[in-house]
C-alpha cells in the first residue's frame, strides 16, 4: 500500500543524550552538530571572514542557493548586529553572536525530521520538551529574497528559523533550497538551564562565555553606539559599492558579492550610529539590494543559468 | 452509497490560514464533482497544523447516464453542416431524427464510477487551491510548473468506502496511509473508511476538530486559573491560533516573576500574546497576577514541569528586555522627547510630526480661548498636546508601536503630569474604532479634535482624500473618531471656524511661521465673510464674526490674498463634505436615515453636528408619523408646482388680499402667520420636536387648500397670490430641513 515516505523519529532520547544528565558545552554542542549534519552528507565549512548580520548572507548559502546544482552545507557564521548591542548588560542581546547555518538542496523530503534529528542528537527529549513549527515568513530585502517557513519553539522559545527558499538576489530559485538556522547562544541557554548568556559554559572545562565574550560586548557597543568614525563609515560604504560594481564589469560575482556584504555591514554600523534619517534608510537598503542582486545576476551568467 | 475521504497531510499549516482553507477545499470540492454530476449529501472538513481534510457523505458508485438531445442543422443546410453535426455527435445520419425540417441526436453520456471522477476532480482542487501564499519545494521545485501548496505536501489519503482512489499529484501517491501526533505517534497509520478516520487519530492524539480543540483549550485554561486562584482574561483569537498550532492542546499553568509587573500591564499582556500566545490571568481584584497560561501540544511525561520552566525562561528574557527600555523611558522627560519629534517626518508634503505638534497645540489652545469648547483648563489642553506624540520616539513604543498614547499615559503619570494631561495623552487616539470606549474627559476630547482637525485637513490640503477603498492615513476613522467624541460628548463646535483655523495654522506651519504668530482674542461681533486685510507688515485673517489669525511678519507679501481665501474655502468646503458623508455612514447603523442627514445638510449653515443630529432624529420621528407624512405630500406637491412654474421665494406685502379670497387661502394664510414665527422661534431654541409640531399643525390648511383652491387661475393676480402662499408654506418648512431631499 502507498503511503507517504516517514522516517522513524528518535523521539526519546533514553539511551543518548539527556537534558538533566550532562548538557553539552556551548563548543560540544557546534561539535555535535557538526558530526550529525556530517553524517547527513553535509559539507562543515569554517566561518566566512567577512562581518555579516546572518549566515545566510554566507556565499555558500546565497549564491549556492542559485542554479541546479545539488548542495548541502553547514557551519557556524558569526554574526554582527551592531544595534543588538546593549554593552553586556542585557542577558540575551548581544552585537555579536553565532548561528549554526545548514542549507540543502533541494529541500529533502523529510527535511523536518532529519531537523528533529539533531535537536535530539543535542539531547532535547520530545517526551518532555514541546516543539512546535509556527509560521514564520523569511524575507532580506537587502538579499532580495524570500522564503516560507516556520520558527521552531522549544517549550516557547524560537531555537531555529526554519525557511523554504522561493528567491534568491531576485531570482526563483530551482530546485528550492531548506534552509536551517539555529541561535546557538540561545539553544546552548536552553540546553544548559542558564539564564545569562554569559554563564553558558563554553568548554566543559572552566571557561565561560561571557570569559570569552563580554570585555568583546562592551567595547563593541561602545564603538557601535558612540565611537566608529561616521564620515569614514560613509566613505566605506560608497568605496564598498563602488568596488562591487569594479568587479561586476570584471566580470567577478564572488569578490562583488563580498563587497555587497561589507556594504551591508557598514549600513548598520551607520545605523546604529543613527546617522541615517527614515526617509534615507530606504535608499540604502535598495543601494545594497542592488549590489546583491548585480552579484547574484552575474553569478548565475557567469555559469550559464538562465533566470 | 458511500463515504469519500479525502486527507491532505503537509507540514505545519499556518495557524491563521487553516479556518479559510477548511471552507475553500470544501467549496473547491463541491463545485468541482458537481461539474462531474456528482451531488454528496453533505460535507463536513476538518483542520490541523497538519492536515486538511474533508469527508463526503453518500456519494453514488456511479454516476446516472445521462440522455440529451441536441438540435442540428435544418435539413435544407448545406451537406458540410450536417458532416460536421455528425462529427460532434460521433453519429450516424441514420441515427438522426428529423422534426420540422431540423435534424435531432440523441447523445448518450453513460454514467461514470464515482472513483474515476474523484481521481481527476481532487488534483485539480489541488492545482486550484487559493493559498493566501503558497510554496515551492524538494527536487520538483527545479520545474517552475510544480505543484505550489501552503508547505511541503507529504501524504494523501484518498477512500471511498474502502477502497483507495487512485492518482498521483507532485510525486504523491494516494493511498490509505497517514500518521498521528508527531510526537505521541509518528508511525503510519492506516484509515479504513471516512467511519473510522476521526476516531483513529485521535486514538493517535489528533482531535481533527479545530471547534472541539478550541473548546479543551478554553476549558482547561479556565480550570487551570481557578485551580491557581485566578481569573482568565479571555481571548477568542488566542483561542483560535492556539487551536491552530496544536493537535493534541494542553493548557498548562506557568508563572513569571513578580518584579516584572512594574512594567505597564499592557507591555507584558501584548508580548504574551503576540510573541508567546499565552493568555493572561488577573487576581479577584482584576490586576494582572505574575502568571500566564500555555497551551503545549503534547501530554509531557513529567507533567508538564519543564515546559511550564522553559516558557517562564522565554518570557522572562523577553520581559528584561521590555523592562529594559521601559526603566530608560521613564528617565527621559516626555518634553525632551518630543523635541526630537523634530526628526520624525509625519508626511514628507506635511513636514514633521514635531511641526503637527505645534499645529495641534495650536489649535487646541484656541478652542479653548474661543470657548468652542468649556469648562477645560487651557493650560492642560496645551500641555496634553505637546507631549501626546513623544512617545513615538520612546523605546519602549520602538518596540511595541500598538501601544503608542498608552505607554505616553504611563510615562506622564509617572513624571508627575497631572492626571488630566496623562489621561489625555492615553486616550488621545481613541476611539480607535466604532466600538472603542469614547473618552469623555474634557482635556482628552480637545486634543483629540485639535488631532483629527489638523489630520483630515492636512491631507485634504495635499489631495490625498480617500477614494473608493484606499484610505492609507485612515482618514475615514479619523472622521468617524472625530464624529463619535462630538456626539458622545454632546460638543456644540462650529466646525467650518474650526476647520478655517485648522486650515490657516497648516498654511503658516508650512510657512514656517507657526511661532511668529500671536492669536488674539474675539475682536468684535462684525458679520461677514471670509477676509483678509493686509497691511504693511501685518496680516488678518477673518471667518464669520472670529477673528482666525494675525500676525505681524516679514512674510506676508509672500501670500496672495484672494488665493489663500480661495484655498481656505475650498478645503472647508470638502472635509465638510467629507463629514456628511462619514456621518450618514456612521448614523446608518443606528438606523437614521441618510435622505433626513441630506435635508438638513442642505439647508446650509449647519456646522454644528450635535444641533444637526437633534435635528435630524426630530426630523425622523416626525416623516414617519402619519402627520408628518401628509405634510410631507402636501409638500411636495406645492414643491412640484413651485417648481414647474420656477416660483422664487416672494414675500406678500401684507395679509391682505387684493381680491376676495376663498375662506380656504384665508385658512392657510392665517395658519402661516401664526405657524412661520413659531417654528422659527422653536428651531431658534433648538426645541425641534416642538418646530415639528407647529409644522403638523398646517397640514389641514395646506390639504383642504389644495382640496378647494385652484392655484392656476386665469386671474394672474390670483395666480401669484397663490404661489406665494405656497412658497410661504415650503419656506416656513424649510426652517427645519429641505423637504424635498426627503425619499418617499
Amino acid at each position: 500500500m502507498p503511503h507517504p515516505p516517514k522516517r522513524a523519529i528518535p523521539c526519546c532520547t533514553r539511551e543518548g543524550r539527556s537534558l538533566d544528565s550532562q548538557p553539552l558545552s556551548f563548543q560540544k554542542l557546534i561539535l555535535t552538530l557538526h558530526e550529525y549534519w556530517g553524517a547527513q552528507g553535509c559539507v562543515i565549512l569554517q566561518p566566512y571572514d567577512l562581518e555579516m548580520g546572518a549566515g545566510t548572507f554566507h556565499p555558500a548559502t546565497t549564491l549556492r542557493a542559485l542554479g541546479p546544482e545539488p548542495w548541502k552545507a553547514a557551519f557556524v557564521q558569526p554574526c554582527r548586529r551592531p544595534t543588538d548591542g546593549r554593552y553586556g548588560e542585557n542577558p540575551n542581546r548581544l552585537q555579536h553572536y553565532y548561528q549554526y547555518q545548514v542549507i540543502l538542496k533541494p529541500s529533502p523530503n523529510d527535511l523536518q525530521q532529519l531537523y528533529l534529528g539533531s535537536l535530539a542528537a543535542i539531547g532535547i527529549d520530545f517526551t518532555r520538551h514541546d516543539i512546535r513549527f509556527v509560521e514564520d515568513d523569511w524575507e532580506s530585502p537587502t538579499l532580495g529574497a524570500w522564503g516560507l517557513g516556520w520558527e521552531v519553539w522549544c517549550d516557547g522559545m524560537e531555537v531555529t528559523q526554519f525557511t523554504y527558499f522561493q528567491q534568491m538576489g531576485g531570482f526563483d530559485c530551482r530546485p528550492v533550497s531548506g534552509e536551517l538556522t539555529y541561535g546557538l547562544e540561545r539553544l546552548a541557554m536552553y540546553i544548559q538551564n542558564k539564564d545569562s548568556v554569559f554563564d553558558l559554559d563554553f568548554n566543559d572545562s572552566g571557561v565561560s562565555y561571557g570569559d570569552v565574550f563580554l570585555e568583546n560586548e562592551k567595547q563593541m557597543s561602545t564603538w557601535n553606539f558612540e565611537v566608529a568614525n561616521t564620515d569614514s563609515l560613509f566613505d566605506l560604504f560608497r568605496k564598498a559599492a563602488a568596488e562591487c560594481e569594479n568587479c561586476l564589469s570584471a566580470g567577478l560575482p564572488i569578490p562583488a558579492y563580498e563587497q555587497a556584504i561589507k556594504a551591508s555591514h557598514v549600513f548598520n554600523l551607520l545605523n546604529a550610529r543613527g546617522v541615517i534619517s527614515v526617509a534615507e534608510r530606504q535608499a540604502y537598503i535598495g543601494r545594497v539590494r542592488d549590489l546583491a542582486k548585480g552579484a547574484c545576476a552575474a553569478w548565475m551568467e557567469k555559469n550559464g543559468w538562465a533566470a | 452509497m458511500a463515504d469519500f475521504l479525502l486527507e491532505l497531510l503537509s507540514e505545519e499549516i499556518p495557524a491563521r490560514m487553516q479556518a479559510k482553507a477548511a471552507n475553500d477545499l470544501v467549496r473547491l470540492f463541491q463545485d468541482r464533482i458537481a461539474q462531474a454530476g456528482l451531488t454528496p449529501e453533505s460535507v463536513v472538513s476538518y483542520v490541523t497544523p497538519r492536515r486538511l481534510a474533508l469527508i463526503a457523505r453518500n456519494l453514488p458508485a456511479e454516476t446516472a447516464a445521462v440522455s440529451e438531445e441536441i438540435k442540428g442543422p435544418r435539413v435544407s443546410a448545406p451537406p458540410q453542416a450536417l458532416e460536421g453535426f455528425l462529427r460532434k455527435t460521433r453519429l450516424g445520419a441514420e441515427q438522426l431524427v428529423e422534426r420540422d425540417g431540423v435534424y435531432f441526436a440523441t447523445v448518450e453520456s453513460p454514467g461514470r464510477p464515482t472513483a474515476d471522477l474523484l481521481a481527476e476532480a481532487v488534483p485539480d482542487v489541488l492545482r486550484a487551491f487559493p493559498w493566501p501564499k503558497s510554496m515551492r519545494w524538494g527536487e520538483a521545485s527545479a520545474a517552475s510548473e510544480s505543484l505550489r501548496w501552503v508547505r511541503p505536501l507529504q501524504g494523501i489519503v484518498a477512500l471511498l468506502g474502502e477502497q483507495i482512489v487512485e492518482f498521483e499529484i507532485a510525486g504523491i501517491r494516494s493511498g490509505a496511509a497517514t500518521v498521528g501526533h508527531r510526537f505521541h505517534h509518528p508511525g503510519t497509520i492506516t484509515i479504513g473508511s471516512a467511519g473510522d478516520y476521526v476516531e483513529k487519530l485521535r486514538a493517535c492524539h489528533v482531535i481533527l476538530d479545530p471547534a472541539e480543540r478550541r473548546q479543551l483549550i478554553a476549558d482547561g485554561a479556565a480550570k487551570a486559573a481557578t485551580e491557581a486562584g485566578l481569573v482568565l482574561v479571555e481571548d477568542e483569537g488566542l483561542l483560535q491560533e492556539n487551536a491552530g498550532l496544536t493537535e493534541w492542546p494542553v493548557p498548562l499553568l506557568g508563572s513569571f516573576d513578580p518584579e516584572f509587573l512594574r512594567v505597564p500591564r499592557e507591555v507584558i499582556q501584548l508580548t504574551m500574546r503576540t510573541n508567546q500566545k499565552y493568555f493572561a490571568l488577573v487576581d479577584s481584584a482584576g490586576n494582572l497576577a505574575p502568571h500566564f497560561i500555555c497551551v503545549a501540544n503534547i501530554v509531557a511525561s513529567d507533567g508538564g514541569a519543564a515546559i511550564a520552566e522553559g516558557n517562564r525562561k522565554v518570557l522572562a528574557a523577553r520581559l528584561s528586555d521590555a523592562k529594559f527600555f521601559w526603566e530608560h523611558d521613564l528617565k527621559v522627560p516626555l518634553a525632551d522627547r518630543a523635541a526630537t519629534l523634530q526628526q520624525i517626518v509625519f508626511h514628507e508634503k506635511l513636514g514633521s510630526v514635531a511641526d503637527k505638534v505645534e499645529r495641534v497645540a495650536r489649535l487646541a489652545k484656541w478652542l479653548v480661548q474661543e470657548r468652542i469648547v468649556r469648562r477645560v483648563d487651557a493650560d492642560q489642553v496645551q500641555r496634553a498636546a505637546r507631549l501626546a506624540k513623544a512617545d513615538l520616539v520612546s523605546e519602549s513604543v520602538g518596540e511595541f508601536p500598538e501601544l503608542q498614547g498608552t505607554l505616553g499615559g504611563y510615562l506622564a503619570r509617572a513624571q508627575g503630569e497631572p492626571d488630566a494631561v496623562a489621561d489625555a495623552i492615553r486616550d488621545h487616539y481613541r476611539p480607535a474604532g466604532q466600538s472603542d470606549d469614547v473618552p469623555d474627559d474634557p482635556v482628552t476630547a480637545t486634543v483629540n479634535i485639535a488631532d483629527r482637525i489638523d489630520t483630515l485637513v492636512a491631507f485634504f490640503s495635499i489631495g490625498e482624500k480617500p477614494t473608493g477603498s484606499r484610505d492609507p492615513f485612515a482618514l475615514r476613522r479619523a472622521a468617524l473618531s472625530l464624529l463619535q467624541i462630538l456626539v458622545r460628548n454632546g460638543l456644540r463646535i462650529p466646525l467650518r471656524e474650526v476647520l478655517v483655523q485648522a486650515a490657516v495654522l497648516l498654511k503658516l506651519s508650512q510657512l514656517g511661521a507657526l511661532s511668529s504668530v500671536t492669536f488674539p482674542d474675539l475682536l468684535d461681533e462684525e458679520e461677514g465673510d471670509h477676509e483678509v486685510t493686509a497691511e504693511v507688515g501685518s496680516f488678518t485673517y477673518r471667518y464669520g464674526s472670529r477673528v482666525s489669525t494675525r500676525w505681524n511678519s516679514a512674510l506676508t507679501p509672500k501670500i496672495e490674498r484672494g488665493q489663500m481665501i480661495e484655498e481656505v474655502i475650498d478645503l472647508q468646503d470638502a472635509v465638510m463634505l467629507f463629514f456628511a458623508d462619514r456621518l450618514k455612514v456612521q448614523q446608518r447603523e443606528a438606523g437614521v436615515r441618510h435622505d433626513l442627514i441630506d435635508a438638513v445638510f442642505a439647508l446650509g449653515g449647519e456646522d454644528d453636528l450635535v444641533r444637526l443630529l437633534a435635528r435630524v432624529k426630530a426630523l425622523q420621528a416626525f416623516v414617519e408619523s402619519a402627520q408628518g407624512a401628509d405634510l410631507l405630500s402636501g409638500y411636495k406637491r406645492a414643491a412640484n408646482i413651485l417648481k414647474k412654474e420656477s416660483w422664487n421665494s416672494r414675500k406678500l406685502n401684507d395679509s391682505t388680499f387684493p381680491y376676495s379670497p376663498e375662506p380656504e387661502e384665508r385658512a392657510l394664510d392665517e395658519a402661516l402667520d401664526v405657524a412661520d414665527p413659531r417654528v422659527a422661534a422653536a428651531v431658534a431654541e433648538e426645541d425641534f420636536e416642538r418646530a415639528m409640531k407647529v409644522l403638523a399643525g398646517l397640514r389641514g390648511p395646506v390639504d383642504d387648500f389644495f382640496e378647494k383652491v385652484t392655484v392656476n387661475d386665469e386671474d394672474p393676480v390670483r395666480r401669484e397670490t397663490r404661489l406665494n402662499l405656497l412658497a410661504r408654506m415650503r419656506d416656513a418648512v424649510h426652517r427645519v430641513a429641505d423637504f424635498s431631499r426627503i425619499e418617499g
